[in-house]
């Protein structure tokens, strides 16, 4: 007997398959992941005009509802949102002492009333994007912007452009996540990202305390070895250490782990030699990654962000057109909810 | 409902998981008692049931509810539950000590009068182990049993103190008064809300791994058998902990345990799309788990199921999973689930309702279900074969169920609790 609502893919897209929310890369299309890449490409240009906006989401209000604090997360959505010539609103809701899902459900009903298009959702909660995408009225797009250990669907697939730019593809690629898999919401939107556009291998590094029970069904192959797990690899990425793991006993020290697992040169030289580096940032030097690396020819952290703006602009106009597209009487009437 | 009467219970299959009887006959209860099984058997000015076409099997015994009471933060109140037990074809419960708590005779007696007044099923308190089921101090069981509870437990709350434990064991020993394991160890769960196994590494929702059980009932066992206490263990989830228990009762402890009908019908699988209904604890887990309780209530390891009953209000549920509260109210759907197993060929029928009758009465150390002449008069008369879908008769204030919408085998027409009708449906 099946309980479940449907699988995440239905609740995203409109019936001919069109991007409606953007909450999890797991289950969508190929194609679908390459039309973002490819619109993103569109919007890298518009960050090098002197007018550095473009008219698609004029009219249209964005919210911005961070339950959990990123100033980087928000303000590249912030800024992505503005290039699209919508108009902005910033909600930081700090954790609340009170019942979360009451405070949750009454948050959104006032935001209802503010007339909003779109939600920017960050949320400590693993699913509440879903649960915000199920509650909120059909004409909302809800963009997840990192739940809980979920998925952080925006970063996969700034993620896959900066690949894609370097690599020219995805055909026989090798690409090692190293590090804090077990807490990590980019690593699971990137395995499932990777998985689906075709890359070679995606192997995980890490100790057992930081790899989460039964990964390998993620389409993983798992190291606990930096050495073996990073040879021949097309690219690295380096995941954040937050410095809590050590009082959970997940680790002993931040100097054990940075020289097991942190990169440095000399683990650098097991990977391809044209092999690129990357971290969803912020990064920690000394203790993921050593600054020759971070600062080094490979790396193309900085790049990162830069498409993650462009990238963010595709998702957020897509998102809003298909919302449109679902909700025009013409094109098949009202099938939101 | 009807006052206390004769009543003559006409051409029923009757189905005694007990004594094995599964043959067409008539009851007569008699000033609450029922006092003969028979053909054709006749009472004159006794009111009659016809009972032709159904089951006639014991009332139900459901070792694990969690009643509402005011400050439980839980949907309804004894009456609004135990009308949808007696709704159920259940006729006695067992009422775990988290309500109130139950550590004083004050909340006892307050759960029996209200019980009582409502008077649509038997309530059982389970005492409170220690105060306020801190884990520090001992309650007093002595005094409580004899306002009325059969049994001590901490529903949830885990004695960690090791010490502590011992002590509660030896001193509910003294008094032979059974005691109600949940065991969880609280480290190994952590913040956990599902089980820690593939589903929720995808969903990145914090697991609950099986040892947090396991390692929770090889301790507990451990103390049951240097105290020799009584000792029935509830919700038992995971594979590890069946070896444990059958290890255990080959040895001759005096241990029974249960599972909820939850754990035989889902797993793990049953969280995707993050549907807070399938959030309990313990967490559904996997398949060869399910697979396995299946098995382990056939061969008897496990002796009981029950309902797990958790009533919560609609907005304790609209929330993201892990911030949801868990829980299922289980009520209105313990015995159509129990059809569906046998239906799908997972329980033979004599087993599935030894499971829900005299097993947890067993396990509880009362006097119930069983369809015995001379016995206090608890049955429920069945419309097995008859299907529908369980919303629109949902009597539990809590719908908090993933079953609300599901169509299942099983009508309830007569519900009798102690010689009175305590549920006829229209």
């Amino acid at each position: 007997m099946t309980l479940a609502p449907p699988p995440s893919s239905r609740v995203q897209l409109t019936e001919d398959g069109k991007l409606r929310h953007f909450l999890s890369v797991e289950h969508l299309p190929r194609p679908l992941l390459e039309d973002i890449l490819d619109t993103a490409a569109s919007f890298v240009d518009v960050g090098g005009r002197a007018i550095k906006k473009v008219p698609l989401l004029r009219g249209k209000t964005v919210v911005n509802l961070f339950f959990e604090s990123s100033t980087r997360t928000r303000s590249t959505f912030e800024l992505a949102a503005k290039r699209l010539s919508a108009d902005v609103l910033n909600l930081d809701i700090a954790k609340s002492a009170t019942s979360k899902g009451e405070t949750l459900l009454d948050t959104l009903r006032n935001l209802e009333a503010m007339a909003a298009d779109m939600f920017v959702v960050r949320h400590q909660d693993s699913g509440a994007p879903f649960f915000i995408a199920n509650e909120v009225t059909p004409r909302v797009a809800v963009i997840n912007a990192g739940d809980g250990r979920h998925a952080h669907p925006t970063q996969a697939m700034l993620d896959m452009y900066t690949i894609r730019h370097y690599k020219g593809g995805f055909d026989g690629l090798r690409v090692a996540i190293v590090g804090d898999i077990l807490h990590s919401r980019v690593a699971r939107s990137q395995i499932h990202a990777l998985n689906i556009l075709g890359a070679e291998e995606v192997r995980l590094i890490g100790p057992r305390t930081l790899l989460p029970t039964d990964v390998e069904q993620l389409g993983v192959t798992v190291f606990t070895d930096m050495a073996q797990g990073l040879k021949d690899v097309d690219v690295v990425i380096m995941l954040r250490l937050q410095k809590e793991r050590m009082d959970s006993a997940l680790l002993p020290s931040e100097a054990e782990f940075f020289r097991l697992y942190g990169l440095n040169n000399e683990k650098l030289r097991h990977a391809r030699p044209d092999a690129i580096v990357m971290h969803p940032g912020p990064i920690n030097r000394g203790v993921e990654i050593a600054s020759e690396v971070a600062d080094g020819p490979r790396s193309v952290i900085l790049n990162q962000v830069t498409f993650g703006i462009a990238v963010r602009m595709a998702v957020m106009s897509m998102a809003i057109s298909g919302q449109e597209s679902s909700h025009n009487p013409e094109q098949g009437g009202d099938h939101g909810r | 409902m009807a006052a206390r009467a004769h009543l003559l219970i006409r051409k029923g299959r009757v189905i005694d998981p007990l004594s094995g009887r599964d043959d067409v006959a008539d009851l007569l209860v008699q000033d609450g008692r029922l006092v003969r099984i028979g053909a054709s058997l006749d009472a004159p000015g006794a009111e009659i049931i016809e009972a032709e076409g159904h089951w006639v099997i014991p009332g139900l015994v459901d070792a694990c509810v969690h009643l509402s009471v005011p400050g439980s933060g839980r949907a309804g109140d004894i009456a609004s539950e135990t009308r949808a037990a007696a709704g159920g074809g259940i006729t006695h419960l067992a009422a775990q000590p988290d309500c109130g708590p139950v550590d004083s005779t004050a909340v006892v007696r307050l759960i029996r009068e209200q019980a009582g007044q409502a008077g649509f099923a038997r309530v059982l308190p389970v005492a409170a182990m220690t105060q306020g089921l801190a884990g520090s101090q001992l309650a007093e069981m002595a005094t409580l049993a004899r306002a009325g509870c059969i049994a001590v437990g901490q529903a949830g709350a885990r004695v960690t103190d090791a010490l502590v434990l011992k002590r509660g064991l030896e001193y509910a020993a003294t008094f032979d008064l059974p005691v109600m394991f949940r065991p969880q160890d609280s480290a190994l769960a952590g913040g956990g809300c599902a089980h820690d196994g593939p589903v929720a590494t995808r969903l990145g929702l914090p697991g609950i791994p099986a040892v947090a059980e396991s390692v929770d009932l090889a301790r507990d066992l451990l103390l049951v058998e240097a105290t020799g206490v009584r000792a029935h263990f509830q919700q038992i989830s995971s594979r590890e902990s069946l070896w444990l228990l059958r290890e255990a009762k080959a040895r001759g402890l005096p241990v029974t345990a249960d599972v909820s009908i939850h754990h035989l019908l889902l797993d793990e699988s049953a969280i995707e799309g993050f549907n807070s209904h399938c959030h309990v604890i313990p967490p559904l887990r996997g398949a060869a788990d399910r697979e396995a309780l299946l098995a382990a209530v056939a061969d008897g390891t496990i002796d009981a199921i029950c309902s797990q009953h958790q009533p919560v209000g609609s907005s304790s549920k609209a929330a993201p999973f892990p911030a949801s509260k868990p829980g299922i109210s289980g009520l209105d759907s313990l015995l159509p689930l129990i059809l569906k197993l046998v239906a799908d060929g997972a329980l033979p029928l004599q087993r599935a309702l030894d499971a829900v009758t005299a097993a947890p009465a067993r396990c509880l150390g009362i006097q119930a279900g069983q369809l015995e002449a001379g016995r206090p008069a608890s049955l429920c008369v069945l419309a097995a074969d008859e299907s529908r879908g369980l919303a629109s008769h949902w009597l539990s204030a809590g719908r908090n169920s993933p079953w609300r919408n599901a169509t299942l085998p099983g009508v309830v027409k007569v519900t009798v609790c102690q010689g009175k009708v305590s549920w006829l449906s229209d």
